[in-house]
């Protein structure tokens, strides 16, 4: 076989595994939903692409499925950039100086393993429901990937390169500036891109609370207590595809500002 | 400038209580413009010996001065090439040259200026733009050494920057650095622990002995440049060095 017939066959054999187990899903999924013909269990493929194809139309008074995909972003954001600009200083100054990683690590290995969402009820205790609730656990759960990646980047640059700077006549601020900052940047966005996915899984969560009247989680759960279905399995699709966009927007980044990390020896 | 090694030693605490001496009472005085190769075998301190003039560790006791400046720091009369990951892999080529530079706010202009001017004494013109990892290790060196000239030092420091090239750009970064170090006058302290390498570069060879390492003997290569490797007087030279190095008074101490 020639070589490039070869490599034409094994892409389309890859693109055919790919995609194998998803169609199978939907075939599957389309008889079950012809079979049970209840709606409210499994509706027909048909009744969600309704809701997908439609994403601007108000659902039962609640908004439509991309204005409150757009709210949960913006809290997204929100609470993932007040998370990020607390832990990426305080992984640089947990990674250079003993002193503040000593002071604060066994308090926050303390925190560290509670899961964002039983911060809940105290959320909803301090600061009522509404947009500071919202930001404090989506910060919970970003503030860790973001916190623990800083200091392993900043911990990471190699001795060498800051001895070289210092030589070259650096003061501590510009080795920081010039040396750590550059040196850890993809392992912090590294773990920005993991604690922006903790967070959108946390947003959804918390929008599932009592008391919620906005975003796509709101959308969901009040989704169920109407009985309509295809909108919880439209809004779960809208979840995933936003999460996949924003991982892949990441990673565009990644591969664009930091190929040296993969390049170098 | 003057260069002055004097009563330098430096002991390492290991495992918390063992002492280990890694220097002994090293004495060197250094005059400007010279080529000095210090030559010893791996683990005799040559590195620390370079890192303490470099101001990066204090020795133990005894001092360095460079024009009557005690060196507890490093100083912008200085510069350093490191074996290892010497470049910015985030800064192209020319922004690796303007580091020390963009450090001391010299507008850009100036900067690019001399950018241009060490790219094209380095044989690189045209790779001003290339990231390290784009670049052979021996042009990454050659960028290295050029960094270092940049802010203009008086004396170069050069931690074996080519042991980890092989043998032909080896010879050849040999050559540019005794080119570069005769346009530029500069004074120049290079570690090795290859003995062709020392006969090849230096004014003077100071051998050391293993640890804790103290000068052996101080050795001037009175051979006229460019020197020859396969000449008989290169090979004679070559023969004393090797000779001494394995005499006992250098081989223990």
């Amino acid at each position: 076989m020639n070589r490039s017939l070869f490599k034409v066959v094994s892409v389309w054999r890859k693109a055919f595994l790919k995609f194998l187990l998803p169609v199978a899903i939907i075939i599957g999924w389309e008889i079950l939903a012809i079979v049970l013909n209840n709606p409210f269990i499994l509706p027909r493929i048909g009744s969600v692409l309704e809701v997908l194809l439609h994403p601007f139309v108000d659902i039962l008074g609640n908004g439509s499925l991309i204005g409150n995909a757009f709210i949960s972003l913006g809290r997204v954001i929100a609470g993932f950039v007040v998370a990020a600009a607390l832990a990426i200083p305080l992984g640089i100054g947990m990674g250079r100086s003993n002193t503040i990683y000593e002071f604060f690590d066994s308090f926050l290995q303390l925190l560290r393993p509670i899961p964002p969402l039983a911060w809940v009820p105290l959320a909803l205790a301090w600061f009522k429901i509404g947009l500071v609730s919202m930001v404090f656990i989506i910060g919970m759960g970003a503030f860790f990937p973001i916190l623990l990646n800083t200091l392993d980047g900043v911990k990471g640059v190699k001795k060498t390169w800051i001895e070289a700077a210092e030589i070259l006549g650096a003061r501590e601020r510009q080795i920081l500036s010039h040396v750590i900052l550059p040196g850890a940047a993809p392992t912090i966005w590294t773990g920005m891109r993991v604690g922006f996915g903790i967070a959108w899984m946390c947003v959804v969560a918390a929008e599932m609370m009592p008391g919620t009247n906005s975003g796509i989680g709101y959308l969901i759960m009040s989704s169920y207590n109407w009985g309509q279905v295809n909108v919880i399995i439209a809004g779960i699709i809208v979840i995933g595809l936003i999460g996949i966009i924003v991982d892949y927007l990441f990673k565009v980044v990644d591969r664009r500002s930091f190929k040296w990390r993969e390049l170098e020896r | 400038m003057t260069l002055i090694i004097e009563h330098l030693s430096k002991q390492f605490t290991k495992n918390g209580n063992d002492i280990v001496d890694s220097l002994g009472d090293i004495n060197v005085t250094i005059q400007d413009g010279e080529f000095i190769c210090i030559l010893g075998p791996s683990g005799c301190g040559k590195t620390t010996l370079l890192r303490i003039v470099a101001g990066l560790e204090n020795p133990t006791s005894g001092k360095v001065l460079i024009d009557e400046t005690v060196i507890d720091r490093p100083n912008p009369k200085l510069g350093m090439i490191f074996q290892d990951y010497l470049l910015y892999p985030w800064r192209t080529v020319n922004e690796n040259i303007m580091f020390g530079l963009e450090l001391r706010g010299i507008p850009k202009e100036e900067m690019v200026d001399v950018s241009q001017k060490y790219l094209e004494l380095a044989g690189l013109s045209g790779f001003g733009t290339s990231y390290p990892y784009e670049l052979s290790g021996g042009m990454r060196q050659r960028v290295a050494v050029v960094r270092a000239l940049a802010v203009d030092p008086s004396v170069l420091l050069m931690d074996e920057p080519f042991g980890a090239l092989d043998a032909q750009t080896r010879n050849r970064l040999q050559h540019d650095l005794l080119e570069i170090w005769d346009k530029t006058k500069k004074t120049i302290l290079f570690v090795t622990h290859s003995v062709d390498e020392a006969v090849f570069l230096a004014d003077r060879i100071v051998v050391l002995t293993p640890r804790p390492g103290h000068v052996c003997e101080i050795i001037p290569v009175v051979l006229t440049r460019p020197r020859d490797r396969t000449s008989v007087e290169f090979a004679k030279v070559r023969r004393y060095v090797l000779d001494l190095i394995n005499q006992p008074k250098c081989s223990f101490s």
